[in-house]
């Protein structure tokens, strides 16, 4: 996070600083404080998260409940953890993520860059898309996915998320480039530069901020999904998501409630990675840069 | 020859792996927690002993929703699990369709009519057909309560609804909640049907819940079923409302409440913290006004139709495995129920389980075992989902009783 | 040889011509065949008595009248107005706020970003358990509060029928308005210094900067945080399911936990879609509008 050109041009002074720095702080402590419950919580005995103050640091420290919830717990007849689950999860994940957020860049550079008759219509319809409740896909994308014989499979999950994705990749993109100087793009094609030309060189090096936005976004919500997971999956897809809501929903059994925090931070592990390394690339755009160069 | 089979099997691919598979069967279930998933490991071990690989196929969530969900979608793509954990109504639902297969000829070569209590068959053999087979019984109509909390106000455990209400000034003095309770709505439906066959009896609950009858559910008997709700509305601490009904038994445990009213499910909970039935809480079953009366709920497999021989034989080779006699006594033991069959060895299991299983002979021969409404076992899930809007309603607001009772009637009759 | 060179270059004007259309023509076809076929599907199950499974016996509208007649769709609807309008303002404003301040050279930017975002990451499943505890008044804030001697704090709107909901605005307000403001940072990132400098040297505060110009220039990632915040009010139901059940009784029931249970537990399809169709038609007639404006406006 180095270098003047990546930040602002606004300069404040020392007592808006203080004030800046004292807000960010107190809304970290905000988002942190649930971290904290699972946290202490998932450190403890079980008789101690239900017998105890579930706000108090634990008296007896263990990382048992992580090791349960990483390679022992009971996810259906078999004890095995959450392990075995996350390549699961990893295999339908990235190919979903990839590919829509590249359909996704490539739709907002034509709806800005290259339009036409009736583009705007296309993006309200594309843009609509996104409302469709989950609710009443479940059936027919069913029937659809047996049709085309990917039921039960990664590929077949990978299409669900790629669909019910793309309009949101759209969104952001096209909404970032529309801040783009078109006359840069003119300049390109007057030059002689063709579509995938203009997008490899002019558009990508300052999509940046923007893939970001869009991969959090998508990784989050197919790491995260447990609806179509539970119903679109096979024995040998079955993602992370459902494993942790096996673990955590039983109906009538015991509930150990430490495991479940630690099988949830444990959950969400790759998703914070993501967000830490794609944070890097949360850059000011070169735009001048990339017109010079 | 066999090189030939090989190079075919090798040429086209996948389409021929099933054939050549060895017999295996897949069970869809919603059992997940460590009691639930050892019990149905036992039948899992008998299985795979019998030379067919068990595929475990566990959605959890909402008390088996999120499976049925799953369920509709995989029938939906046109690969229905070859079996299937479901309750009540909606095995009679899916039998109706024509979806179930059955085991029959192995029923009846095992002789399960006469190993059966009607109260099971009446939700596993449709139409005269074994389109089911059941794991276990669990009795919903339950009280737990800590020996400590009664010791201390030195009262005996109520045997009739008057003592119950008595009872709860008495604790409240002493500083104890009368009554843990999990404030969610199926919780209290759980609740409602153990007070209407307590207090209104088998009849009466027979005549309301199953037959759905307008004027017995506007009846006085439905009111003074409400009264009762009323009373119990009373005696639960104001922190009660989506608490879980596990949190609601850890109070029972500590001594911090007196009693819940709670399936049988609630002991794995009194189990895993080391209590003793007898020595340190009780498990007794709710007052009993009008005679004596029995609610359960059946928990089984159920078998969607195959074709493939080997998926057939895996199918019954599960059958099998589940009415085994030891299979039965192990997997009860780990999941805190009692077994499907009336006629296995109950001497290893606690007496929680002894009592309640010569309850349900009991009452099974004199017509007093009702099926659960809560579990959808006496009325579908549509009307069961309506009763449980107007008894949370109730539960968490208040209503009159009057008003209670014709709150259910209407919402039953909307969907009827 | 000219006259071929010429329609050489024709023919590449013309695939120049094509390509973007057909570059966003799979989009488009996926899209119309799962989206608005399937809400098409929807439309008709929702005329139909199906039950569990899809059946096409016609019943009118009586599904509509029945759904109507229904106290607690009533109630999620009211719900679903509460929940959104508050959700939508809230994350909106603490997400902008967030953004322009992460936007001063922070230093610890690069840590204070991720924990703002994190709660994204983490399964409501799971993340609803420690919110409830948190919101409890017998084990949570309102406890710890007592324990540490401030005996007349009180917080006890997660066991209120009227507060609930509320209860669900402040657990889903934490879990996304980090993401919110990480798309308004990378609208901030992508607006040229040169304009901010050029407005500077014409002495404009800072104030007047950002209300002038750059929040002008934000226009469109407000656009995407309005649909994203309002797809996300519209279909939380995790949220619901983990923090009260849609309880105290049926208090907090939204119409995506209203849509799920009919359709799947109650086996009452038809009711399911009918709902569903309510739903879309709702969004429809608020975000029409609404794209209609912002869309025109960026046409011209």
């Amino acid at each position: 996070m180095s270098g003047v050109t990546q930040h602002t041009a606004v300069r404040t002074g020392r007592v808006a600083r203080t004030f800046i720095y004292l807000v960010l702080l107190l809304f970290a402590l905000f988002y942190l404080l649930p971290f904290f419950v699972m946290l202490t919580n998932s450190l403890k005995p079980l008789s101690e998260v239900t017998g105890g103050n579930m706000m108090s640091l634990p008296q007896n420290w263990t990382l048992e409940p992580w090791r349960s919830a990483w390679s022992t717990a009971q996810i259906g007849v078999e004890p095995t953890g959450l392990k075995p689950y996350f390549l699961n999860s990893i295999l339908m994940v990235v190919p979903a993520v990839v590919i829509s957020t590249v359909l996704g860049a490539l739709n907002g550079y034509v709806l800005t860059k290259w339009r036409f008759r009736g583009d705007t219509i296309l993006f309200g319809l594309m843009l609509f898309a996104c409302f469709i409740p989950f609710q009443i896909v479940l059936i027919p994308m069913a029937r659809m996915l047996g049709l085309m014989g990917l039921a039960g499979s990664t590929p077949g999950l990978v299409l669900v998320h790629v669909v019910y994705g793309l309009g949101f990749t759209t969104l952001y993109f096209r909404n970032y480039y529309a801040a783009f100087p078109t006359e840069l793009v003119r300049a390109a094609m007057i030059d002689g530069a063709g579509f995938f030309r203009i997008f490899w060189r002019i558009m990508l090096p300052v999509s940046g901020p923007i893939a970001v936005v869009s991969v959090i976004w998508q990784f989050t919500n197919i790491w995260n999904d447990f609806l179509f997971g539970a119903s679109f999956a096979d024995l040998d897809s079955m993602p992370m998501t459902v494993a942790l809501n096996n673990l955590v929903n039983s109906s009538t059994g015991v509930k150990e409630y430490n495991v479940h925090f630690a099988g949830a931070i444990l959950a969400a592990l790759p998703t914070l990675f993501v967000y830490i390394v794609a944070g890097r690339y949360f850059v000011r755009g070169l735009m001048a840069g990339s017109v010079k160069g | 020859m066999k090189h030939l089979s090989t190079l075919a099997a090798f040429i086209l691919g996948t389409s021929m792996v099933p054939a050549l598979a060895d017999p295996s069967v897949e069970v869809m279930h919603f059992w997940t927690s460590g009691g639930e998933a050892a019990a149905l490991g036992a039948v899992r071990d008998k299985v795979v002993a019998g030379g067919v690989a068990w595929a475990d196929a566990p959605v959890a969530g909402g008390g088996g929703d999120a499976a049925k969900t799953a369920l509709q979608a995989r029938i939906a793509s046109g690969n229905p699990p070859a079996a299937m954990l479901m309750l009540g109504q909606n095995i009679i639902d899916w039998a109706n369709e024509g979806m179930l297969g059955n085991v029959d000829a192995l029923a009846a070569a095992e002789g399960w009519d006469a190993a059966l209590p009607q109260a099971v068959k009446d939700f596993t053999k449709i139409d005269g057909h074994y389109v089911s087979v059941p794991t276990n019984v669990h009795r919903t109509d339950m009280i737990w309560a800590s020996k400590a909390a009664f010791d201390k106000i030195g009262a005996a455990y109520p045997t009739t609804w008057d003592e119950l209400n008595a009872l709860a000034p008495k604790f409240l003095e002493a500083g104890i909640i009368p009554l843990a309770h999990g404030g969610q709505s199926w919780q209290e439906v759980y609740m409602f049907e153990a007070v209407a066959s307590g207090v209104g009896g088998a009849e009466f609950y027979r005549k309301a819940l199953v037959d759905l009858d307008d004027a017995t559910l506007r009846g006085p008997d439905m009111v003074a079923v409400f009264t009762e709700l009323a009373a119990l509305r009373g005696m639960i601490d104001a922190n009660a409302p989506g608490r879980d009904w596990n949190l609601a038994s850890a109070m029972v445990i500590k001594g911090e409440a007196a009693m819940q009213i709670m399936g049988d499910w609630a002991k794995g909970e009194f189990t895993n913290a080391g209590k003793v039935p007898g020595a340190d809480y009780a498990c007794i079953p709710v007052p009993k006004a009008k005679g004596d009366a029995f609610v359960y709920l059946v928990n089984s497999l159920s078998l969607f139709t195959q074709t493939d021989p080997d998926l057939i034989k895996g199918q019954e080779v599960l059958a099998s495995a589940i009415m085994d006699k030891d299979v039965q006594v192990a997997f009860n033991k780990a999941k805190g129920a009692i077994p499907a069959r009336t006629d296995v060895d109950l001497s290893s299991m606690d007496t929680c389980a002894q009592e309640t299983s010569a309850s349900l002979a009991a009452n099974d021969a004199g017509g007093t075992a009702v099926p659960t409404f809560a579990g959808t076992h006496a009325a579908n899930a549509s009307v069961v989902g309506a009763a449980t809007d107007a008894i949370t309603e109730f539960f968490n607001s208040d209503l009159t009783p009057e008003e209670g009772a014709a709150a259910l009637a209407d919402a039953i009759l909307a969907v009827k | 040889m000219m006259a071929s060179a010429a329609s050489d270059i024709d023919f590449k004007t013309r695939l120049q011509d094509l390509i973007p259309k057909i570059v966003l023509s799979p989009s488009l076809a996926l899209t119309l065949i799962f989206v608005y076929g399937f809400i098409a599907y929807t439309v008709v199950l929702s005329f139909t008595d199906s039950k569990m499974l899809p059946s096409y016996d016609f019943v009118g509208f009586g599904n509509y009248a029945k759904l109507w007649g229904l106290s607690h769709w009533i109630t999620a609807i009211t719900n679903l107005a509460i929940f959104a309008s508050l959700y939508i303002v809230i994350c909106t404003a603490i997400g902008l706020t967030l953004a322009i301040f992460l936007d001063q050279k922070i230093r610890g930017e690069g840590v204070l970003r991720p924990i703002y975002l994190y709660p994204m990451a983490l399964s409501f499943i799971v993340t609803g358990t420690a919110w409830k505890w948190f919101l409890d008044p017998g084990i949570g804030l309102e406890h710890t509060m007592h324990l540490w001697g401030w005996d007349s704090f009180n917080f006890k709107w997660i066991k209120d029928r009227d507060m609930a909901i509320y209860t669900v605005v402040i657990a889903a307000v934490w879990q996304t308005s980090g993401f919110v403001m990480a798309m308004f940072l990378a609208g901030l990132r992508g607006i040229d210094n040169e304009i901010l400098k050029a407005a500077q040297i014409d002495g404009a505060s800072n104030w007047q900067l950002y209300r002038r110009i750059v929040i002008p220039l934000l226009r469109p990632a407000f656009l995407s945080a309005f649909v994203i915040l309002s797809h996300l009010a519209i279909k939380s139901y995790d949220l619901v399911i983990a923090l009260t059940g849609g309880g105290p009784g049926r208090a907090t029931e939204l119409p995506a936990t209203f849509m799920y249970s009919y359709t799947f537990t109650r086996n009452s399809m038809g009711i399911g879609a009918s709902s569903a169709v309510i739903m879309l038609m709702t969004i429809a007639a608020i975000m029409i509008p609404y794209l209609y404006a912002e869309l025109k406006e960026k046409g011209q």
